[in-house]
């Protein structure tokens, strides 16, 4: 069997390749290393980020690239820009999601546009690592889902991961990419393990993946509701109904065509965003279908995201808010008329 | 060392014993959420206060339910300062529905807003404008209020630490900026993170008093609180505190500290420890007996037992509560 590792620690040699192959290649966040200036530590971090996803890279490569910042987002998330701008190949970590309400000027105002405005003299070879997603406890401020916000700035790259083997291959095409690259990785996803090859590949960024097979129905997923959709696929199975399950893997930009091929084929679709519902990913992947394959459909499309609330801390209620196969499961009765279904 | 005969006179008995009975209720509860957490019974992230027990106190020692406070990730320690039920901030951190904020919230978003407790903050830096904002507002409806923003060294290299502190400036409002700073920042030394010698020292650069005290000596941040908290109130403007202080514990639960040495955690634990310090002082001022400050631990470490039997015993929210209480009024679908 080939060799399975988590999601971190993929993410952790992604950044390992490009950082052996570029010397331009640096790593910015808070606590990416830890304990910075401590002589007891001597060269050894103190957390390696704080799920320690980077830990051990300072060992490697030296607080020179690995460099912990103050807790100030504007401040370093910033610098990453105009270092990028300037000929270094920066990848800041934005430790949660939620912490781009302190530095969203730096990503929306400054690093997606100066391209632009330059008139194409600039570029912005710059990964923003950031973490979402619920399940983990973690409250209102640490645990949303914020990519369709970024999908909606021109000038910004949207990936969101949902294995291991995507994970690593997907940032090191970040990182080697020349535009600014936000990309999301789902906390509850970093201890899962899979199959990841070996050394440097990368998996375009654009480019759908279809996890699953099926005829009967379309379920987009996003980061890791794909596994969500794969287990409510497996159960649809049990019926005789096959489900196609297709993960985008970017958002932006956003493979249209594996999608709308998908869609032609089974003539329904259900989208799974485990973000607020409104003005998210899965309506736009609904107006996309709506737009461009709307003949293919035989059925509403339908979308199984949170509420539009934000995430409870309450383990009761944040199970509730989060998309579930039972939830997948009752829409997809109403695209298939088999009451069934919900029973499974 | 002796209580002066100033601070005799501003520092009743009464009022010593409850402030020593707070620092307690702090330091229990924490080491009570410590040894909890590590069963697996409380979900998510709590970050403890414990060690920092002399800031809280010292400060909220002066304020009642018309002033407000802003908090941090590290919160429990201000709430129960500031008049939070210990019941009710039991059962948030287990996600109750009986809990101060039915649940939704959590240990880095306990609030109770009558108490004049304007939240713990998930988000360093939220504290600064917040705090800035109930001291405008307070100031207006001229209330007497003023208002108090902890946050940690962490924070004071946050963009919001300028904004907030420079705002409350210009505008001369009742504004106590009290910076704990415990040395790390998550585990990043407060020396590599800050460009400053001292946080107090950036007061200067908004013109207004900062002054760095023993956060870990009662007294010292009793005082330096009481002047700062007479200036807002007689509308002279904000001040800055800075508490040299220290966690007992991790950033958050699970954190293995590796950035603190065996030596400066003994030291704290034991003779720097600020609950040791306030006791002697208190004994040797005959402000107290030893007799009711064994009472005083008895009748916390019994509260705190009734909390936790209180949160355990509590219900889970019902499945309708996860879309209340995000707007006042609201219609989804809009108008019919």
């Amino acid at each position: 069997m080939a060799r399975q590792i988590s999601f971190a620690d993929a993410i952790n040699e992604a950044i390992k390749e490009t950082m052996r192959n570029d010397e331009n290649v640096i790593l910015l966040g808070e606590d990416v290393a830890g304990g910075a200036d401590l002589d007891h530590l001597g060269d050894e971090d103190a957390w390696g980020g704080v799920m320690g996803v980077t830990k051990g890279l300072v060992q490697e490569f030296g607080r020179d690239r690995i460099l912990d910042t103050p807790i100030a987002e504007a401040g370093y998330v910033g610098a990453a820009v105009s270092a990028a701008a300037t000929g270094m190949r920066p990848i800041a970590e934005l430790m949660f999601n939620d912490f781009i309400g302190s530095c969203l000027d730096e990503v929306m105002n400054q690093g997606a546009k100066l391209r632009y405005m330059f008139g194409g003299h600039a570029k912005i070879p710059l990964v923003i690592r950031t973490m979402h997603g619920a399940g983990f406890r973690a409250a209102a401020q640490h645990s949303q889902t914020l990519y369709g916000m970024f999908t909606a700035i021109p000038g910004v790259k949207v990936v969101v991961p949902s294995s291991p083997a995507d994970a690593k291959g997907l940032l090191i095409s970040a990182i080697e990419d020349d535009d600014m690259v936000v990309f999301f990785e789902d906390k509850t996803l970093y201890n899962v393990k899979g199959e990841v090859p070996e050394g440097h590949y990368t998996i375009p960024i654009g480019k759908a993946d279809i996890k699953r097979s099926g005829d009967d129905l379309t379920i987009v997923a996003i980061g890791k509701q794909v596994n969500t959709a794969l287990t409510a696929a497996d159960q649809l199975a049990q019926k005789g109904i096959e489900a196609e399950v297709v993960d985008p893997r970017s958002l932006s930009p956003l493979d249209e065509n594996t999608i709308l091929k998908s869609v032609q084929k089974t003539s329904r679709l259900v989208i799974v965003d485990e973000a607020n519902p409104r003005c998210n990913a899965a309506t736009d992947i609904s107006a996309l279908v709506a737009d461009k394959g709307f003949d293919y459909l035989d059925a509403p499309i339908k979308m199984v995201t949170a509420p539009h609330s934000p995430v409870p801390f309450s383990p009761a209620l944040e199970d509730l808010y989060l998309p579930s196969p039972e939830k997948i499961l009752a829409v997809v009765s109403e695209l298939i008329d088999d009451e069934s279904i919900v029973t499974i | 060392m002796r209580v002066s005969e100033v601070q005799q006179e501003s520092l009743t008995a009464a009022k010593a014993k409850w402030m020593y009975q707070k620092m307690v209720e702090i330091r229990r509860f924490e080491d009570q959420v410590h040894e909890t957490f590590s069963t697996g019974t409380i979900p998510g992230f709590v970050h403890l206060y414990a060690g920092e027990e002399a800031v809280a106190v010292g400060v909220c020692s002066h304020l009642d339910d018309k002033d407000y406070i802003t908090s941090t990730h590290r919160g429990h320690g201000h709430c129960i300062a500031k008049g939070c039920d210990l019941k009710g901030m039991m059962a948030e951190i287990y996600g109750k529905a009986t809990g101060l904020c039915k649940g939704k919230g959590g240990s880095m978003h306990i609030a109770d807003v009558s108490k004049g407790m304007l939240g713990a903050n998930g988000i360093v830096g939220g504290g600064f404008p917040l705090a800035t904002g109930a001291g405008l507002s307070a100031k207006l409806r001229k209330t007497g209020g003023v208002a108090v923003c902890f946050f940690g060294d962490g924070a004071n290299n946050h963009g919001t630490f300028h904004e907030g502190i420079n705002q409350a400036a210009i505008w001369d409002l009742p504004v106590i900026f009290v910076a704990e700073n415990n040395g790390y920042g998550e585990s990043t030394p407060f020396e590599y993170a800050s460009s400053c010698k001292s946080i107090a020292d950036r007061a200067t650069g908004y013109n207004i008093p900062g002054e760095t005290v023993d956060g870990k000596d009662t007294m010292a941040v009793y005082e330096a609180a009481q002047r700062a908290v007479e200036r807002a109130r007689n509308g002279e403007g904000p001040s800055l505190i800075e508490c040299v202080t220290y966690r007992n514990y991790g950033h958050f639960e699970g954190d293995a500290q590796t950035y603190k040495t065996q030596g400066e955690r003994e030291q704290h634990l034991n003779e720097l420890d600020a609950i040791i310090r306030f006791r002697e002082q208190l004994l040797s001022n005959n402000l107290a007996t030893e007799d009711e400050l064994h009472s005083i631990d008895e009748n916390v470490r019994q509260a705190v037992a009734d909390a936790v039997e209180f949160a355990e015993k509590s219900p889970m929210p019902e499945a309708d509560q996860l879309t209340t209480d995000v707007y006042v009024n609201y219609k989804p679908g809009g108008e019919e």
